[in-house]
């Protein structure tokens, strides 16, 4: 198995570490239509849908929805904790802050280099928001 | 984040626990912002909502013996009393709600329970700094009114009304507030429902940005800009847009763009809307209730409801309802709206969200509603989504054909 890492600064918004596999979403994110006793998203027409957010290292690109449901929906994600164990994203926005910070998540952006061109689902990302790094091992099957 | 040395002292304990949560709160988002100072805001007004995020937060601020140093107006949760005698809302989830209203009362919120209280209870004015949260409240204070705010949580809005402040970043610096897409509006807009879809096509199309409108050649009204607001800040992230000439902070596009240009241009036409309520539309046939007001109805709306309803009676078997304020339902009682509602068997419900565990009694049941908002929570088995003149055509059917 090839097993290369690639180690990226961050900027820290909700300090932590977390690691996990990648999941990553080209399409904003609710957290309120997601199941909240599994972790799988159940958003009618979501790239996601079926898929489960629990204990991965998500990427995407946004929050979305109203701020209510968006903050409860990651708070009960945690209560059974089945948050993401760190998320990625490029554009940062006060909903989706205060959810983490609620929900204790560590939450990195400005990663240098575009994540959607370095993430891919599966691989091995360890996030280290004090740090301010991203680790990225991709997820190259054996042969 | 350069602090006074009153902030400082927020921050240390000094003005109690739950001031130095709420400051907390606010110096993480300014540092994830680079924010360099703090300002004075006017007013905010916090999305609550009777779940456990919210109740989570409002207890430890309220318990820490914090209160709204500006006014802080509040979002429905449910009207408890009234769901309690006509069924059992479940235990635990009541208990939250009850907790949620009595701790925003207890930090000396406004207690609107309105999603709309930009209109009535709590209205910014032009050029104020202020923290509102809530998806229409956002886009309406700073594209309707002309005040500034982000795009606020429940709860960084509540921290922002404690402490009188907010991390200044975002929307309330001037470049921030530019406009991202250029949007052609070719589709004819012709009533309030259009300017619903028209919002639901564009959050969904462009995710987070600040569109800019042309092509609309009628002055939108207040409702048909509260549902653009809403969808559009729901299927997606705008916490602003521009229409130069009926918006009032750019007088025309190139000030909207203040010089740079779009990073997209979206043509919307009326087959893209169509298209749109297309989507949307996933039942027909038989329904068992009618849900209004998402956002909350203004005074227009339920009198639109009322005039509707005159000489006609609910199916047999469809609830009907119309969720609204306090404030409105007031005047809506002594104008005669309410009894003409009820008359035809349908009701009028304040403090109330459709987003409530108050309605789980439709669960099962296939509803309809003029807000793809209330369809998209998904809290029911299935929502047609239509106009109100639909709706209530339905509602007297017991069918949408």
């Amino acid at each position: 198995m090839k097993n290369e890492e690639i180690r990226l600064k961050c900027h820290k918004i909700v300090g932590g570490y977390g690691e996990g596999k990648a999941l990553v979403s080209h399409e904003p994110i609710c957290f309120y239509l997601t199941d909240p006793k599994t972790g799988i998203v159940r958003e009618k027409d979501h790239e996601l849908l079926g898929k489960n957010l629990a204990n991965t290292v998500l990427v995407f690109p946004s929050g979305k929805a109203s701020s209510v449901v968006q903050i409860d929906g990651l708070f009960k994600l945690a209560s059974h904790n089945l948050a993401p164990s760190a998320m990625i994203v490029k554009d940062i926005e006060t909903v989706l802050i205060v959810s983490a910070v609620i929900a204790k998540v560590p939450l990195v952006d400005r990663l240098e280099k575009d994540p959607f061109q370095v993430i891919h689902t599966g691989d091995r990302v360890k996030v280290d928001a004090e740090k301010g790094t991203v680790t990225v091992g991709s997820c190259i099957p054996q042969s | 984040m350069n602090l006074t040395r009153e902030e400082e002292k927020m921050l240390n304990g000094e003005f109690g626990q739950g001031t130095q949560s709420a400051i907390e709160l606010l110096v993480a988002i300014g540092d994830a912002y680079d924010a360099e100072q703090m300002i004075p805001i006017t007013r905010a007004h916090a999305a609550s909502s009777g779940q456990e995020g919210d109740l989570y937060f409002v207890e430890l601020l309220a318990n820490g013996g914090a209160k709204c140093r500006v006014p802080t107006s509040t979002n429905p949760v449910y009207d408890i009393k009234f769901f309690h005698k006509l069924y059992k809302v479940p235990s635990y989830e009541a208990e939250v709600a009850q907790r949620v209203m009595e701790a925003y009362k207890r930090v000396g919120a406004i207690l609107s329970w309105s999603c709309i209280p930009y209109l009535s209870e709590n209205i910014p004015l032009f050029g104020e700094a202020v923290a509102f949260s809530e998806s229409s409240a956002t886009p309406y204070v700073n594209s309707v009114i002309g005040a500034t705010t982000n795009r606020e949580a429940a709860q960084s809005a509540l921290a922002a009304g404690v402490v009188g402040k907010t991390p200044k970043y975002g929307l309330h610096i001037k470049e921030n507030r530019k406009g991202t897409v250029l949007i052609k509006v070719e589709a004819a807009l012709k009533d309030s429902f259009d300017y619903t879809l028209l919002g639901q096509f564009i959050g969904k199309r462009i995710g987070f940005g600040i569109p800019v409108l042309i092509g609309i050649m009628r002055r939108p009204s207040t409702e048909e800009l509260i549902n653009f607001c809403a969808m559009s800040n729901t299927s997606g992230a705008v916490p602003m847009f521009y229409i130069p000439g009926f918006t009032v902070e750019a007088q025309t596009v190139k000030e909207a763009f203040q010089g740079d240009k779009p990073r997209d241009k979206i043509i919307v036409t009326d087959a893209e809307l169509k298209r749109t309520w297309d989507e949307l539309q996933t039942a027909s046939g038989k329904i068992d209730f009618v849900m209004l007001g998402c956002p909350h109805y203004t005074l227009k709306q339920v009198a639109e409801a009322a005039k509707l309803l005159e000489r006609k009676k609910i199916h047999r078997g469809v609830s009907f309802w119309i969720c609204t304020s306090a404030t409105t339902k007031t005047l809506a009682e002594k104008m005669g709206y309410v009894d003409a509602i009820e008359n035809a068997g349908g009701s009028v419900v304040v403090d109330t969200c459709i987003d409530e565990p108050c309605w789980s009694m439709y669960k099962d049941k296939v509803g309809m509603t003029d807000s793809p908002k209330c369809a998209y929570y998904r809290r029911f088995k299935d929502v047609v989504v239509a106009g109100l003149e639909d709706c209530v055509e339905a509602a007297v059917k017991g069918k949408y054909e």
